[in-house]
């Protein structure tokens, strides 16, 4: 299985499974276009531990806590779970922040830039031809010498911590804890947070996607990246599957409206749906990792990958409380602003964090 | 030899330095990786580019010769 997976037909498989998954998981509750989205689905565990308050978006989301466990299980099983940190902590951080506020701009990550996609959300298209944008930008600075530099092994313990922390949200949400009269535990009762497929199923489907994407190396903006740097297909032949299989299954199920009017949590701003996007590809791209791929190193010991997801998770609690994060009424008065701070941030990053070119 | 140290890197660094090593015109050299991704990574460069690559594990790392 090991090498199967790490194969064109592993990789194809692997964005199968995901399409197929996210496309049934909002067919079972999960709002719509948003089967998966990593960076929403951190916006609403963020909200359901209170670190915002957009009462319509809060959920623990039991598919971010099965990412993370299931690439924790496989790394285990197969050996290659590897603490390992100390690369650059407090930039992947902000750049974790930055990702996520361009991702709420926008309105999703590349994942659900894709499934909007295959649910016929024409704005997707704008999305993904800024997150390409982003990525060229990124690679530009990786052919320039740009590197965060070397992470070092860490004491064995250390990569159980994130891991840890995903079981301990999972028994907030089965128990669903109030600290006290009216406090968190929030979960929402209307809006996208209040939309879920039952926590079993959702569990399970995220543990095998973990399980799944730690073997195969899954990553959405590794897959644009690739292509770009080194003309290499691979990646990108599993993320074209995962899109055609949410795609099909949209159809069979009735989920396929194609349109840019009136979709589902999305806006139809063009130019802040495409450098929100931009934003966040250059931010992916400097961390080294999609979203998804950054949870599932996270799961396997990646403590830098794990600063990451956590610089995420406040910069959704960020985006809502300081008004900027998108609505389907548009973009937030400081949306924008956001956005151009967090390029200049970007630049000013890769521009800097180089090495010399004789490595 | 032209010896690649992508030990700590994580991904795409060991393949561009190892993509660097091959536009450098090196005939053969060494690439020492400490991870699984990096190493299928880097023999999919080579598999992609049509080199040889010999594999042998050095304690924690894996130590990988291409050739032409």
């Amino acid at each position: 299985m090991s090498e199967f997976f790490a194969s064109r037909k592993g990789i194809i498989l692997a964005g199968g499974i995901i399409g197929i998954l996210a496309s049934l998981l909002q067919y079972l509750g999960n709002p719509p276009n948003m089967g998966i989205c990593v960076a929403c689905m951190e916006r609403d565990i963020a909200g359901a531990i209170g670190l915002h308050r957009a009462d319509i978006v809060q959920y623990i989301r039991p598919e971010i806590i099965g990412f993370v466990l299931g690439a924790f299980l496989s790394s285990l099983i197969f050996r290659e779970h590897k603490p390992r940190g100390g690369s650059a902590p407090m930039i992947r951080f902000f750049l974790g922040i930055f990702a996520m506020i361009g991702a709420l701009v926008f309105l999703g990550c590349p994942w659900r830039a894709l499934l909007r996609l295959a649910g016929g959300d024409g704005n997707a298209i704008v999305g993904i031809l800024g997150l390409t944008t982003g990525i060229i930008g990124g690679v530009t600075f990786l052919k320039n010498g740009y590197n965060l530099g070397r992470s070092h092994s860490q004491k064995s313990l250390s990569g159980w911590i994130f891991p840890a922390l995903m079981l301990g949200l999972f028994l907030m949400l089965v128990f669903r804890i109030e600290f006290y009269a009216g406090g968190p535990i929030f979960f929402s009762v209307k809006g996208p947070g209040a939309m879920h497929a039952p926590i079993w199923i959702s569990i399970t489907a995220g543990i095998l996607i973990g399980v799944v994407a730690q073997r195969s190396r899954f990553c959405t903006m590794g897959a644009i990246r690739d292509v770009l740097l080194i003309r290499d297909y691979h990646l990108i032949s599993g993320v074209g599957t995962l899109l055609i299989a949410a795609f099909g299954l949209n159809m069979i199920l009735g989920q396929f409206h194609p349109g840019f009017e009136g979709q589902p949590i999305a806006h139809t701003d063009h130019v802040w749906n495409f450098l929100g996007m931009t934003l966040s590809g250059l931010a992916f791209v400097l961390a080294g990792g999609c979203p998804g791929r950054q949870l599932f190193l996270a799961g396997e010991g990646d403590m830098d990958a794990g600063i990451f997801a956590l610089g995420m998770i406040i910069g959704a609690g960020i985006a809502h409380n300081f008004a900027l994060a998108s609505s389907p009424k548009g973009v937030a008065a400081f949306g924008p602003a956001a956005v151009i701070t967090g390029l200049i941030f970007c630049l000013i990053i890769g521009f800097t964090m180089r090495d010399k070119m004789n490595t | 030899m032209k010896k690649v140290d992508a030990r700590g890197l994580s991904c795409p660094q060991p393949v561009i330095l190892a993509s660097r090593a091959i536009a450098e015109g090196y005939d053969s050299f060494t690439v020492i990786v400490d991870n699984e991704v990096a190493r299928e990574n880097i023999l999919r460069l080579t598999k992609n580019k049509g080199l040889k690559a010999e594999i042998r594990k050095e304690g924690n790392d894996t130590v990988i010769l291409v050739e032409k």
